[in-house]
């Protein structure tokens, strides 16, 4: 791919503004993320330890796919691998059409800057700076000027529902909504892709359902969304899960995870749509 | 990320932590005060010496009695032989010997007891000629100077330097008309010298000037008559004053039918490499102050590395929040650089504040004098910005260097 993709000045799939039309251009699209045999091999000492071993999967533009799995069954290595902070050891994987498998560091923030927003458990917002400020981050370092991330950032505080919260520091507002300030956040570069790694793990449940239900408004308004979670109830909003044990797709025997039809664990059929 | 974001992100961290960046700046602020403090008392006590300079007279050369080769062979040294005469002023003063001397005061001295009725002052007794008043940039406050009728008829009379008058008369008012003895040798007073400001050359207001044949020919006796202690010479400006040099040079190797320079049986200086070496002691002072000072700025700046560093380590979860957002490595090291920056420049601002601060309280209590200047302050707060950038580097590259998923992954 070249490189030239990944200047902050070109507009992305995901940087567009107008996300009606992005769905009506998702037949056309290339699907958001395409893994294909993708490994992950830690070197422990002398002892290689494979925490994903040839993982293939697809996932459409305005899909909401939750990823499942135990404690150690390589989940946080496929969540860091989709949200390029690292890279496979062997295997492709395809960004909405940008080969990402073997950037380097600087390529890969761009990558994660233009395309990803993400959603941590422990919100990782900055407690010094009002939501706003923190909303905005990641549009200062996509170069845009000072008027306009204010102006985006006020709009994805309004879309998470929080316009009224703008100038509140992260410890004045509560779990869910610093959460929704996080989301915020995410979605403010407009991204191909807002990844949420256990988005609900340091809440209480109503605000789980006040984040899932932002969620949900999201991905009715066209944004594609992966969720990775422990909880089976929360896994349970997602249009299709994906349950991944000792570093593979695992698939279920007969009753299949719900939208199963798409290809979540057939490697044939994952290289014939390819 | 511009260079107005960075700062931004940068003076807002600097602000969060206010204490921790309190207590990095002090360290800077106290080695930059310091600095200040001691370029400013060095260019004090230079001041002070060309104030001497000055007050000794501009444009002036000592020729002082130096070696002599024995019949023997043997070389005494300098000063220990009374090498120069009456004679070498009387050619030294004619101007087709050296035209860029304007003034020549032979000099001799010696310390002398004065008698005036019943009050006995020990002051430094100077014969010498008229033109003393010339070479030295000195007058009289009361009465009047000795003349060449004075020193040609060797009369009996002398002029008391201020604090001598006081001494002997109470004050110069009182002292002109009355009379002092010297070995039983009576001396009319004629004059009282003007008031040197310098606070403490007391020889430049503790003496008595007599004309230089009394002095040679009724007050002090001895073999070498005709021998003075030293020699002024004043040349006509500053430019003339190394013609004046070179003139008294070879007029004095002639004179005493000396071929080699280096036999030379006199030496000759200005007043300012005579001042020179008398303050390389200042600049011992200002040297040892200078590397306390430096001294303090790095560990000053190693402060700031130190804080810096437990600001990353503190900070790694931004860190890897803006990484993950997209901060590329380049930008998180120049946003980290530009905290340690900014508490060097504010650690240098305060420090040069505080200078001069000190600099008044020095001046007005302490009594030394402090020069400060634009230039040096600017320079003390660009090093002060140079430490903080230089000693910021290993953190910000740590701080670069941080894996995101490493750094997101820390509690």
């Amino acid at each position: 791919m070249s490189t030239s993709v990944l200047s902050a000045d070109t507009p992305a799939p995901g940087t567009d503004p107008d996300h009606t039309q992005r769905v009506d251009r998702a037949d056309t699209e290339p699907a958001v993320l395409a893994l294909n045999q993708i490994s992950k091999i830690y070197l422990t000492g002398t002892v290689e330890v494979a925490a994903l071993r040839d993982v293939s999967l697809r996932i459409e533009p305005n899909e909401y796919v939750a990823v499942v799995g135990p404690s150690g069954s390589g989940k946080s290595t496929l969540m860091h691998i989709l949200g390029c902070l690292d890279v496979p050891t062997s295997g492709t994987f395809d960004l909405v059409g940008h080969d990402v498998a073997s950037l380097d560091e600087d390529h890969l923030a761009d990558v994660r800057n233009l395309f990803i927003g993400f959603v941590f458990q422990q919100f990782n917002l900055l407690n010094y700076l009002p939501a706003w400020r923190n909303v905005e981050l990641p549009l200062v370092y996509a170069g845009v000027s000072r008027a306009e991330r204010k102006e985006r950032a006020l709009a994805a505080l309004g879309r998470v529902g929080l316009g009224d919260r703008a100038d509140h520091k992260p410890g004045e507002l509560s779990g869910g909504q610093q959460q929704r300030v996080a989301i915020a956040r995410a979605l403010v570069t407009r991204p191909a892709l807002i990844l949420a790694d256990e988005p609900t793990g340091n809440l209480d449940s109503s605000a789980t359902d006040e984040v899932l239900a932002v969620l949900d408004g999201l991905h009715r308004e066209g944004s594609t969304i992966v969720l990775i979670t422990h909880e089976a109830d929360v896994a349970a909003r997602a249009g299709r899960t994906i349950e991944i044990r000792d570093g593979r797709v695992w698939t279920p025997g007969g009753d299949a995870a719900p939208d199963s039809g798409v290809s979540t664990s057939t490697p044939s059929l994952l290289r014939e749509t390819l | 990320m511009n260079w107005s974001d960075t700062i931004r992100t940068a003076s807002e961290a600097v602000r969060t932590h206010r204490l921790r960046s309190a207590l990095t700046m002090l360290g800077i602020l106290i080695g930059i005060t310091a600095v200040v403090l001691t370029v400013g008392l060095g260019a004090g006590a230079k001041a002070d010496i060309q104030d001497k300079i000055d007050e000794l007279g501009t444009n002036v050369l000592v020729v002082s009695p130096g070696s002599s080769t024995d019949s023997s062979g043997a070389r005494g040294g300098f000063g220990t032989a009374s090498t120069l005469t009456t004679t070498d002023a009387a050619a030294l003063a004619s101007t087709t010997n050296a035209p860029d001397i304007t003034a020549v005061a032979p000099v001799a001295t010696s310390s002398a007891s004065l008698v005036a009725g019943t009050t006995n002052w020990t002051t430094t007794l100077t014969g010498t000629t008229p033109d003393w008043t010339k070479v030295r940039s000195r007058g009289v406050s009361n009465g009047r100077f000795i003349t060449d009728a004075d020193d040609a008829a060797a009369a009996g009379v002398v002029v008391l330097g201020p604090d001598t008058a006081q001494e002997l008369f109470d004050s110069a008012a009182a002292a002109v008309g009355q009379t002092v003895s010297y070995n039983g040798t009576r001396l009319k007073v004629v004059g009282v010298l003007d008031e040197l400001s310098s606070s403490d050359a007391t020889s430049n207001n503790d003496l008595a000037i007599v004309p230089l044949r009394t002095y040679q020919q009724r007050l002090v006796g001895g073999t070498h008559r005709d021998a003075v202690s030293s020699i002024y010479i004043k040349a006509d400006s500053s430019d003339g004053l190394s013609g004046a040099y070179q003139q008294a040079d070879a007029t004095l190797l002639a004179l005493h039918g000396i071929t080699t320079a280096t036999d030379a049986d006199f030496s000759i200086a200005t007043q300012e490499s005579i001042i020179t070496a008398a303050s390389s002691v200042d600049d011992t002072m200002t040297m040892m102050l200078g590397g306390i000072a430096v001294i303090s700025l790095l560990v000053g700046g190693i402060g700031v590395m130190n804080i810096m560093l437990v600001s990353v380590t503190e900070r790694i979860r931004e860190i890897g929040l803006r990484k993950a957002v997209g901060g590329r490595p380049r930008l998180i090291r120049r946003q980290f650089l530009a905290e340690a920056t900014i508490l060097g420049l504010a650690g240098g601002v305060l420090g040069v504040a505080l200078g001069i601060a000190g600099s008044v309280v020095l001046n007005d209590v302490v009594g030394s004098r402090v020069i400060l200047s634009i230039p040096v302050a600017l320079l003390a707060i660009g090093m002060a910005m140079a430490i903080g950038v230089g000693f910021g580097v290993y953190p910000a590259s740590r701080a670069a260097r941080l894996a995101p998923i490493d750094a997101l992954r820390s509690e």
